[in-house]
């Protein structure tokens, strides 16, 4: 019934020998929101940047609005009323709300009258879309979800008719992304047509109109989203049955392998970051640490693995103190049980640069088995990546390949594998399936599952609240530095929600 | 966004690039040289019979060589840390202090092979010592590596200006520089191995430090991809952040790796004092540690580079120095200009042509460019 918004037919992208895209066709229909789910590395950001100009597709053609059109920058799409919000804000941080949506398009030589004119106009967009942001707020001290709502002001002050939005609730709490879905479905309402990239399912099912899948470059499917479910849409996603939830035993909580008394954190600026807080974490359990990011988890865990100092508090090992007012060396702590998979790879679990079997020893490259006086040994080092590819089925199996080519899950799992098979007392786990694909997190999963079934003490941080749920057997949420709450994994996902967002005093009533 | 470039084929990534690389930094040149109403292909002919036509060229071209291997080797193993040494210079003029010390003191009692490893001992220490100064500065107090061994190169300078026309200078004498070696203190020329070759050799500095020289390259490329430490110093050089992480110290990773850089830079000075001069006189590096910038660069960081890149610019010099001989109106200063492209396109340019490159071998033959997993969250 409804009239084509976008149509893409036959698009074809290579990089080098990369096919990001391969003969893909998109319809689009007006008013709608159109989901497009797919794994990390499967072309959703490609063709999107198609769309909007930032890449030439090879081949096939773009029609807006049923009439042929040619792309070539991001100006041309603004221009045929397409616009983006991307992933990572492009908002000049000490720039006031209305000048960073002038920005760019400026319509007068002369600042003041464009801004005049803008105020005006920004004024009938926010009442028309329930777009609420002072315009005269300086953007570095909004909350990212306003920040997110500019993004959207900017697009619809430049004349979007179609809003394209890559991954848009990453960075927000439960509250903020169900705003943005109030937000997307009023545009709808107004006619606009709504194009929603994520790997987050339940988000697709909530709020999306029609849903197309892509996996390893092709469009394999598209649904009307009232027809699908999720379970679908995952086996689509990974060309497979994927389990959503790990199936696990209770834990068998044992003796206190690391106790964290009064622990308070700064960050390099001088601001508290980790403020007073204390828990324990016993042998045989998962305790998972729930925020928002930003919230003091990342510190917490650096403070923890002696990557950063801590201001005051303790923070006992196995009984045994750990120094956390000099430099706690984290090689000391790895010699004493306690293994770390940070959250960031790119920069601190791994040397992308590196070839994979020398990451599989970073850490542990003092241990004398991987070396001959002070030469390294490298037959051992070789057979012992060897082994963890196969234990890890970390593909593509091939221990001299730069670390940099191996897909996210892929790396993650070389950090696993590094730090698992050291068969630590203690583990902590940064974001453990951040950027990873749905397959490889299963699989993480039930490595994490396993680790805690040996006795292990496990400790997660993790953004991802269905993750936290479905592993953890303690809930720990941080807010402002602080831990504001204990759940059990029982406790629902509203619940998490409003400690999340520093409703503290609201008990679960909810 | 990250454009996903291809990889290429190990042969094509080490030889084919820098050589068109420097295929176009000639190029150019050439235009420069018929700017000045030269023809370009008799200057080539030129500079590189000047360089490798004669059993003499050969030798001085490796002379020089041996020079840049050093401090192309000495930059290379602070750059592997993620430390640029500007200071390379420096160390290596101040390590004529010590050489002077230990030949001054033996070269009239012992004979050059004894004298010969207490020089080397004594260069590279000193030029440690040098190097430890703005690494300690680096990793203590943060002040920039590049700023403090820059300014050493000045302290350097200085010091030894005041040496050589003050303390180490022989009574009476004019000339700024210590008094000359004896025997004791003179290295054995390697000539004979290319007469060997049947090459004729009038008079020509090429000497045994040439063989230490390799022997360092060995070393080096020992040191940065087979043992812990190099572990360690790529490690470093790579992400300082995962080197916290590792639990490798950072102070005493940069202190380490700046004293082999200096140790290096430092043992250069033992080709010039006593392989060819025979004294320590004034300005005796003259430049060569900067050259070791751009050998390191365009050898890649890599040893076996670093020696090829060293004989390139041996060639430039002991070519250029005929060239300018034999073309009046190619002065000293155009020979400066060609290295100067060279380094231009070998070294900051080096990725100018390596999109093409890769386009073309994606386009004859996507095996051989082989898979990369298209980065970019979600791309």
């Amino acid at each position: 019934m409804a009239q084509a918004a976008i149509e893409l037919i036959g698009i074809n992208k290579s990089f080098g020998a990369v096919r990001a895209n391969r003969d893909i066709n998109l319809e689009i229909a007006r008013g709608t929101i159109h989901g497009i789910v797919g794994e990390n590395g499967a072309g959703k950001s490609t063709l999107m940047s198609i769309l909007y100009g930032f890449y030439q597709a090879d081949s096939g053609e773009i029609r807006v609005g049923g009439k042929p059109a040619s792309i070539k920058t991001p100006n041309d799409a603004i221009a045929l009323g397409i616009g983006m919000v991307h992933q990572h804000f492009m908002l000049v941080d000490n720039f006031s709300v209305l000048e960073n949506i002038i920005l760019g398009a400026e319509s007068d030589a002369l600042l003041k009258s464009s801004i005049a004119k803008a105020r005006s106009e920004l004024d009938r967009l926010e009442r028309e879309y329930g777009l609420e942001v002072d315009p005269d707020a300086i953007i570095e001290e909004l909350p990212v979800g306003l920040q997110q709502r500019v993004e959207i002001l900017k697009a619809l002050y430049r004349g979007a008719e179609i809003l394209i939005l890559d991954e848009p609730t990453g960075v927000l709490t439960p509250a903020e992304a169900d705003h943005l879905f109030r937000i997307l479905k009023q545009l709808k309402e107004q006619g606009k047509t709504v194009v929603l990239i994520t790997h987050k399912l339940r988000e697709i099912m909530a709020i999306t109109d029609n849903v197309s899948v892509m996996r390893q470059g092709t469009m394999v499917a598209t649904r009307e989203t009232s027809k699908t479910t999720v379970g679908e849409l995952a086996e689509l996603m990974v060309g497979r049955r994927v389990l959503l939830r790990v199936e696990k035993g209770e834990a068998e909580a044992g003796a206190v392998k690391l106790a964290v008394k009064n622990l308070t954190v700064k960050d390099s600026r001088g601001v508290t970051m980790v403020d007073d807080i204390s828990f324990d974490l016993r042998a045989g359990e998962i305790v998972g640490i729930a925020g928002v990011a930003g919230n003091g988890q990342s510190e917490l865990l650096e403070a923890i693995s002696g990557i950063r100092h801590a201001v005051s508090g303790s923070v006992m090992l196995d009984g045994k103190p750990i120094d956390l007012t000099g430099a706690a060396d984290p090689g000391e702590l790895r010699d004493r049980g306690l293994a770390h998979v940070p959250e960031d790879r790119h920069h601190v679990g791994l040397v992308l640069a590196f070839e994979e079997n020398e990451n599989s020893i970073l850490g542990y490259h003092d241990d004398p088995r991987y070396l001959k006086g002070p030469f390294l040994n490298v037959d051992a080092i070789m057979a012992d990546a060897k082994d963890k590819i196969e234990k890890y089925d970390i593909r593509p199996g091939n221990p001299r390949l730069k670390t940099a080519n191996f897909s996210g899950g892929n790396q993650q799992k070389i950090v696993l594998a590094r730090e698992m098979e050291q068969d630590p007392g203690v583990l902590i786990v940064g974001q453990p399936t951040r950027g990873v694909d749905v397959g490889a997190i299963e699989f993480i999963h039930k490595r994490l599952i396993a680790m805690r079934d040996q006795g292990k003490a496990v400790l997660v941080v993790s953004v991802e609240l269905d993750e936290i749920r479905s592993l953890s057997d303690r809930i720990l949420v941080m807010f402002a530095g602080r831990i504001v709450g204990e759940r059990g994994p029982e406790a629902t996902e509203g619940e998490l929600g409003l400690l999340m967002a520093g409703v503290e005093r609201q008990e679960a009533a909810l | 966004m990250s454009t996903p470039y291809a990889k290429l084929p190990a042969w094509a990534d080490y030889g084919l690039i820098p050589l068109i690389n420097l295929a176009v930094a000639f190029i150019v040149a050439g235009f420069v040289v018929l700017l000045v109403g030269e023809n370009p292909f008799r200057a080539a002919v030129i500079l590189v019979e000047g360089a490798f036509g004669k059993g003499t060229g050969i030798a001085f071209t490796l002379f020089y060589a041996t020079t840049f291997i050093f401090t192309g080797l000495s930059v290379a193993v602070a750059a592997h840390c993620g430390l640029f040494n500007i200071g390379t210079e420096g160390q290596a003029y101040i390590a004529g202090l010590g050489i002077a010390i230990v030949c001054l003191s033996f070269d009239s009692v012992l004979p050059w092979w004894l004298t010969f490893p207490m020089a080397i001992v004594a260069s590279a220490l000193v030029g440690a010592l040098w190097a430890l100064i703005p690494a300690y500065l680096q990793a203590k107090r943060g002040s920039h590596i590049v700023i403090t061994t820059i300014m050493f190169n000045f302290i350097a300078a200085s010091i030894m200006v005041y040496l050589l026309v003050g303390p180490l200078k022989p009574a009476g004498s004019q000339a700024p520089q210590t008094r000359n070696f004896l025997a004791g203190a003179e290295l054995p020329k390697l000539n004979w191995i290319i007469e060997l070759f049947g090459a004729k050799i009038r008079s020509a500095p090429l000497n045994v430090t040439f063989l230490l020289a390799l022997l360092m390259a060995f070393l080096v490329w020992l040191l940065i991809w087979r043992t812990k430490l190099g572990y360690e110093m790529r490690t470093y050089g790579h992400s300082p952040k995962a080197a916290r992480y590792a639990g490798i110290s950072e102070t005493r990773i940069i202190i380490t790796a700046m004293m082999i850089s200096g140790a290096l830079a430092g043992m250069m000075a033992l080709n010039p004092v006593m392989g060819d001069q025979h004294n320590v006189a004034i300005d005796f590096v003259s430049g060569a540690g900067f050259v070791g910038i751009a050998v390191a660069l365009m050898g890649r960081l890599h040893p076996v580079g670093i020696v090829l890149a060293a004989v390139l610019f041996g060639m430039l010099y002991q070519g250029g120095a005929e060239l300018a001989f034999e073309m009046p109106a190619i002065s000293r200063d155009m020979i400066v200009i060609i290295q100067g492209l060279v380094i231009l396109f070998a070294g900051a340019l080096e990725h100018m042509f390596r999109p093409y490159i890769q386009a073309l071998f994606a386009s004859f033959s996507p095996r051989s460019v082989g898979m990369e997993a298209v980065k970019g969250k979600g791309a």
